[in-house]
């Protein structure tokens, strides 16, 4: 026997996610793709921000790359701070969001876990997430030489009018002649509607894998959700996104008919808020996990279902800039309140912790106001994390290990 | 029942020795380069001026910074519930705690039971803790116990608006080279500390009555500065550095 099989917990195994494997196969395969060399692989490639319009570049056969996700993947390799300090030295403030600097410093010395991002032919940058987008993504089309499209989606603090939806959607044509322009080929029509379809079953089906932790014990925590996200945030509109969230709804289903939960004891079930901390991802987990406390649903995995509402399947296009302009982050503190609060309901939650994270700003701001209004209308304790999403510069683990303590001690 | 509670702080170590709901005798040492040594020897320096045996002892909780780190402990506690345990147990009426230890300050609401409701704590700097004082108690040159004394007899704060410890230990030597009378620069410094606590208490919403604990509040310029901030007055006992001790030893007794 060897001694990695004699340390194997049986009870351990039977609560991994078994789609886990086929998950981070798709991911290698998505990746290797992108960076053979562009005579072989013959697709352009285009950049495009975490909360950008995907589909139509699916329907040009442009591969799409996230260097948000990239700088998940940076964070989750603890690579952050040394990129982040290049990107200091470089003269960009540290208090510029990490994925920013951990990708403009990426770029440049072909840094992070797959050695850089492969050049894109094109970017495109969509504002719903952020401000900070609109300059990194200048900084890049410099940098690259490429051209760029710029997707302005104004922010829907509680109602979007009918000047922001024609505002939007005559931005969606622009787009399209962007993308004719640069990939030399006209748009085809009747290709974005399968590939539409496909983007939507897909953020169906991951809806329906975030909703199964309703279920107690919960099949999952959080911490898979930040694992298992990556394919609808940067497979969306494939039928690679489809097969693989059925596959995995179908062992959520399976784990929940069998009473598996991810937890060996469910406590108390917890909302999480804002992007994860990447680079402490197994300690987060861990330490909520020795406190029997579940993560059972957060605001930033579902955030990439929140159009769903507003779709219109025959119409993909019509609909596209108002989905995008209409997501979580782009909204007011009001919105983000009563989204955690239905959370809070839907999930049945005990308490919830807030990540106050350095980088986001649209995603932190407000975090105060919505902390005070869930404690005064869902009457549940929350707890408050100062770190930042990459840069571990920003992360005191004692200070944050008292304050999970505390809040543990306070939902006793 | 006997029960102790150690606090292994940042800068100080206290134990607390109780008899069910009598406090017997308390100890503060500094907790130097090893919590783990600094909690045995607390526990050892408490358990001798209660004149009890380590065999009396029933239960032990430990809390503070070097909680984990105490191994003859029964369980370990954070030292926000410790606070508030402590802090109602010396006065029934509280209802906010300010903790100002030595590398973090609390706020921290109580319910109608003395439960923690809510708390917050200063994010990782150093400023509006005890740390803070001691830099500028070196930079001054002023022994720090003399610094509540000291600045009681300030004509006027001298304006200190960093909020980092080293730009603020900047800015008190720019106005020690400009002349800044001493007491002056104190009163500034804890006008500067009282500003960010009370940022915190606002925004947890306290409600008197407040006791401040940790071993600032045995400076009374701190305590005058956050009174003046509140507008209310601070419930200070003579206990209040060993507070989080007595709640560790009252949670004991629970176990």
């Amino acid at each position: 026997m060897t001694s990695a099989e004699k340390t194997i917990d049986p009870d351990k195994e039977r609560r991994k996610i078994k789609a886990d494997k086929r998950m981070r196969e798709i991911m290698a395969a998505y990746y290797i793709e992108a960076k053979t060399p562009r005579a072989q692989r013959g697709k352009p490639i285009a950049w495009i921000t975490s909360g950008g319009p995907v589909e139509p570049l699916h329907v040009m056969d442009v591969i799409p790359i996230y260097p948000e996700n990239y700088g998940a993947m940076i964070g989750a390799s603890k690579m952050g701070v040394g990129l982040c300090e290049t990107a200091e030295a470089m003269g960009y403030a540290r208090d510029l969001c990490s994925y920013a600097r951990a990708d403009i410093a990426s770029a440049t010395v072909d840094g992070g876990p797959i050695g850089g991002l492969p050049e894109p032919d094109m970017l495109v940058c969509c504002n719903n997430i952020c401000g900070t987008v609109l300059k990194w993504y200048e900084v890049q089309a410099r940098y690259f030489n490429v051209p760029l499209f710029i997707f302005d989606t104004p922010i829907t603090h509680t109602v979007f009018n009918e000047d922001m939806r024609r505002y939007v959607t005559r931005q969606g044509r622009e787009y399209i002649a962007f993308l004719e322009r640069v990939c030399g080929k006209p748009f085809d029509y009747d290709r974005m509607k399968i590939v539409g379809e496909l983007s939507l079953r897909g953020q169906e089906l991951w809806q329906q894998i975030l909703e199964t932790t309703i279920h107690k014990p919960a099949p999952m925590t959080c911490f898979d959700a930040f694992f298992h996200l990556a394919m609808i945030v940067t497979l969306r509109g494939t039928q690679t996104a489809v097969d693989y969230y059925e596959m995995l709804l179908a062992e959520m289903k399976e784990r929940v008919a069998q009473g598996i939960g991810m937890l060996p004891e469910e406590k108390y079930r917890l909302v999480w808020d804002n992007i994860p901390i990447w680079y402490r991802m197994r300690w987060l987990s861990e330490k909520f996990m020795a406190r029997s406390a579940c993560l059972v649903a957060d605001t930033y995995t579902s955030g990439w279902t929140g159009w769903l509402p507003h779709a219109d399947r025959n119409d993909f296009l019509g609909f596209m800039g108002e989905s995008y302009a209409r997501i979580f982050l782009n909204s007011g503190t009001d919105i983000m309140a009563e989204n955690i609060l239905r959370m809070v309901k839907k999930y049945d939650a005990d308490g919830v912790v807030f990540h106050s994270n350095r980088s986001c700003k649209p995603y932190s701001l407000g975090q105060y106001d919505i902390q005070r209004i869930v404690q005064q209308k869902a009457g549940i304790p929350t707890l408050m994390i100062e770190a930042d999403m990459v840069d571990e510069r920003s992360f005191s683990e004692s200070q944050i290990e008292t304050r999970i303590d505390a809040f543990i001690e306070m939902l006793k | 029942m006997i029960t102790v509670g150690v606090d292994v702080g940042s800068i100080s170590a206290k134990a607390a020795v109780l008899r069910d709901d009598k406090l017997l005798a308390s100890g503060v040492i500094l907790t130097g380069y090893n919590a783990r040594q600094a909690g045995r020897q607390v526990f050892a320096q408490a358990l001798a001026a209660a004149a009890i045996a380590p065999g009396q002892v029933a239960k032990i909780v430990a809390t503070g910074y070097g909680r984990n780190s105490i191994a003859f402990a029964h369980k370990a506690v954070t030292e926000i519930t410790c606070h508030a345990a402590g802090a109602r147990f010396l006065d029934k009426t509280v209802r906010a705690v300010i903790d100002i230890g030595g590398q973090d300050s609390k706020a921290i609401v109580l319910d109608d039971n003395g439960k923690v409701r809510d708390f917050a704590m200063n994010d990782k700097c150093a400023a509006g803790t005890g740390r803070f004082l001691e830099v500028m108690a070196r930079a001054l040159e002023v022994d720090l116990e003399a610094f509540g004394d000291l600045s009681l007899s300030a004509g006027k704060a001298a304006p200190i608006s960093s909020l980092c410890t080293v730009f603020a230990e900047s800015e008190v030597i720019s106005l020690i080279a400009k002349g800044e009378n001493r007491a002056n620069i104190i009163a500034g410094i804890h006008a500067s500390i009282a500003s960010r606590v009370i940022a915190m208490t606002q925004r947890i919403g306290i409600c008197p009555p407040v006791m401040m604990t940790g071993g600032v509040a045995k400076n009374i310029g701190v305590v005058k500065a956050l009174e003046e901030k509140l507008n209310a007055p601070l419930i200070i006992s003579e206990n209040a550095q060993v507070t989080g001790a007595i709640g560790a030893a009252l949670i004991a007794a629970t176990l």
